[in-house]
């Protein structure tokens, strides 16, 4: 008989539901094996932890992992995460989606999510492209790349993602590609431990849809570019952060601050306002008849 | 089970149907609310915004509809009575988490203070015109159940019968109030918490690992679970099967969306309301909803003055339709007659039940006022006479 590795990060998946959808060299999964590795290194607890995912081929991350998962509708991701965890502040919610899902269609849920400090994880993997439908173009899209909607090349300006968390207010800001596997899962530790809207944007390849339409090559292709034109800048200033076509990418953490959450500042108010007549959420309130049923 | 007392603000009140349901919905156990404001509605959300901090209640002002509309569901899977407020606009934003609250069979309360529509239309004035979209406006095949008050006593009742009828069959209720009961004033009386039976949420016993999410067993609702209780749920908008896994084929459409229409369709009995008066030996039968059966009340009055043999038949549950009902009444009139606040929804099935056995006459209001009751009883004489 063969001895059969079982792979450290395996009882953090769902492995009834492998093999994944994701394509040979796509860096979702690379993703996920660090987030995976990132919540045992956290040691949180993974029966309070919830994965909340858009649609798209990132959106299918939640539904891959081990914890309580929801698949929810495009774009929403945070909309809805913001009810879960209001809802039951003891979980630990990670929203975790493509940048066509959490910066398109639901970039006014970011900006509020970010505004609000609503206390979650949220993981962009950023592949320039709309993977799920084919390989249009998305908001990160750089310019002259080609999309089977931007067949000509693209034209529009691309989103600076960490300039526009940090601008409304994230207080984690990190950004890391597939290629630093060993960063990308630090950051999502010291993520998952820290409070507030928390933000990292994985730069990750697409060899099926935004490579080959490129000639970009394959994964690995995909890995040189980042080895050889990520530039690690701790601290950077958002601002300058911009990525265009095969242009140096800066990696690193750039913010990383306290602020009240959404919840702390809501409670804090509330207190201060009502004092004892206050009841915060949650609110363990036992009906009077289930009192002392013995059952 | 009777309600939680703090939510419950037992006496007599002068109200108007915004307050009043607001007052239901907290009465119903109702602890999570995410709203996005738009007349004529808001302040169902003022009030709930005021009054949650004092029950352990969460309230959240989102950025649009959109984000409310599942932004509600979020507070459901994390255990809460959840429900969300909104008129026509906001109402066509939701539409998409209406599905989604049916596929994943996501118990939660749309209330829906009706105005003059399409689009922006008649922010300050009454309609009825949503009364299809709130039956058909997501995409597929689904169901929901839609419940229409005519007063501030009934905002309050029918909001706990909202919440109620979402526990007890897993499906999104549409709550659709309209802009002259919204801000009526009348009195309100609310009952001691004791005496307000309200359904809890029907969590699993089972252990992970025994229990399927998704899984009705013989019945046809699942239990539920929520998030944090060691289940690993995975709640998905794919189809999916008993464990909630996505699955791509005609097999599990047919398994799940089979039962997600047949868990209304099926028990349509146990879940129509709806009054009637005078049925018996009538001539033509009024049906009516909302404001505007207090409206057609004046006209079936002038209509008898007259002589003629007039029944009335009042929805309480909208959706689903009393289908049984009106076909046992049909062959037995010369007419329906439908008084609505819009050119033409309800009456069309009415149209469908009733299948030809006798006629349906609408009179028909483009809203931003009430009928003339004149002209709703000269359609009801009109209607013995057979000549409409
Ligand atoms: C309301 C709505 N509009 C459009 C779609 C189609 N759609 C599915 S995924 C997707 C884009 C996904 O792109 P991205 O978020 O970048 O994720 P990726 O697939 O690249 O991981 C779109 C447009 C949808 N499911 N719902
Ligand atoms: S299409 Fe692109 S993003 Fe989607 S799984 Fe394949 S490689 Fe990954």
């Amino acid at each position: 008989m063969t001895e059969v590795a079982i792979n450290p990060v395996n009882p953090y998946l769902r492995m009834d539901r492998m093999p994944s959808i994701w394509c040979p060299g796509c860096g979702i999964g690379t993703s996920v094996n660090c987030f995976a590795r990132a919540l045992t290194q956290s040691k949180i607890d993974l029966k309070k932890t919830a994965v909340v995912s858009g649609i798209g081929c990132t959106g299918r991350v939640s539904g891959y992992m081990s914890v309580d998962s929801f698949h929810t509708t495009h774009g929403r991701a945070l909309a809805f995460a913001t009810g879960l965890k209001l809802g039951n502040p003891e979980l630990n919610v990670v929203v975790y989606s493509g940048e066509g899902d959490l910066i398109a269609i639901g970039g006014n849920h970011f900006i509020h999510a970010a505004r609000r400090n609503l206390d979650v994880l949220c993981v962009c993997v950023n592949n320039f492209t709309y993977g799920m439908t084919g390989g249009q173009v998305s908001p990160t899209s750089p310019a002259t790349a080609k999309f089977t909607t931007a067949p000509l090349g693209q034209f529009e300006e691309p989103f600076n993602l960490p300039y526009l968390a940090d601008s409304c207010g994230a207080v984690y800001v990190a950004r890391w590609t597939t290629f630093h596997v060993r960063e990308l899962t630090k950051a999502m530790r010291d993520a998952l431990k820290k409070r507030g809207f928390r933000f990292i944007e994985v730069i990750s390849p697409c060899p099926t849809l935004y490579q080959r339409r490129n000639r970009l090559g394959d994964g690995l292709d995909a890995m040189k570019y980042y080895q050889e034109k990520s530039v690690k800048k701790n601290g950077a200033n958002t601002s300058e952060l911009r990525i265009d076509f095969q242009s140096e990418i800066t990696v690193g953490t750039f913010v990383d601050r306290e602020r009240p959450t959404f919840a702390d500042a809501m409670n804090a108010r509330y207190k201060e306002v009502l004092g004892p007549r206050y009841v915060p959420c949650p609110d363990n309130y036992v009906p009077p008849q289930a009192k002392g049923e013995g059952t | 089970m009777a309600a939680d007392p703090r939510g419950v603000l037992t006496g007599q009140h002068y109200l108007d149907g915004n307050h009043a349901a607001c007052e239901g919905a907290l009465a119903a156990g109702c602890r999570f609310a995410a709203g996005y404001p738009i007349t004529p509605s808001t302040e169902v959300v003022e009030r709930i915004a005021q009054r949650f901090p004092t029950m352990g209640g969460v309230f959240i002002q989102m950025e649009d509809e959109i984000a409310a509309s599942i932004t509600l569901q979020g507070g459901v899977w994390a255990g809460k009575k959840a429900l969300t407020v909104t008129s026509g606009p906001g109402f066509s934003l939701m539409m998409e988490h209406v599905g989604l609250a049916a596929i994943t069979e996501c118990p939660c309360v749309f209330v829906n203070v009706q105005r003059g529509g399409p689009s922006t239309g008649l922010p300050t004035l009454p309609g009825q015109a949503d009364m299809m979209q709130a039956r058909w406006g997501s995409h597929g095949d689904y169901e929901i159940i839609a419940l229409c008050p005519q007063s501030p006593q009934e905002c309050f009742d029918f909001a706990i019968k909202a919440f109620n009828l979402a526990e007890t069959w897993r499906v999104p209720v549409m709550l659709m109030m309209d802009e002259c009961v919204g801000h009526m004033t009348e009195r309100v009386v609310i009952p001691n918490a004791e005496d307000i039976e309200v359904v809890e949420r029907n969590f699993t016993k089972k252990k992970p690992g025994e229990y399927k999410p998704f899984d009705a067993g013989d019945g046809w609702v699942p239990e539920m679970a929520k998030a944090g209780d060691g289940y690993n749920l995975f709640v998905t908008g794919l189809t999916h099967d008993e464990r909630g896994y996505p699955v791509m084929n005609h097999h599990a459409q047919e398994k799940l969306v089979h039962r997600l229409v047949d868990k209304i369709r099926k028990n349509a009995d146990k879940i129509c309301e709806w009054e009637e008066d005078g049925i018996e030996g009538a001539e033509v039968v009024v049906m009516s909803y909302g404001i505007t059966s207090r409206v057609a009340q004046r006209g079936v009055e002038i209509a008898r003055e007259q002589g003629i043999k007039v029944g009335t038949m009042r929805l309480i549950v909208a959706w689903p339709f009393p289908e049984k009902r009106v076909k046992q009444i049909a062959p037995t009139i010369k007419s329906f007659v439908m008084p609505e606040l819009n050119y033409g929804q309800m009456v069309f099935e009415l149209e469908r039940c009733v299948a030809g056995m006798t006629r349906t006459v609408l009179v028909p209001h483009g809203g931003g006022e009430v009928h003339d009751p004149q002209v709703i009883a000269n359609a009801i004489i009109e209607a013995a006479r057979g000549k409409n």
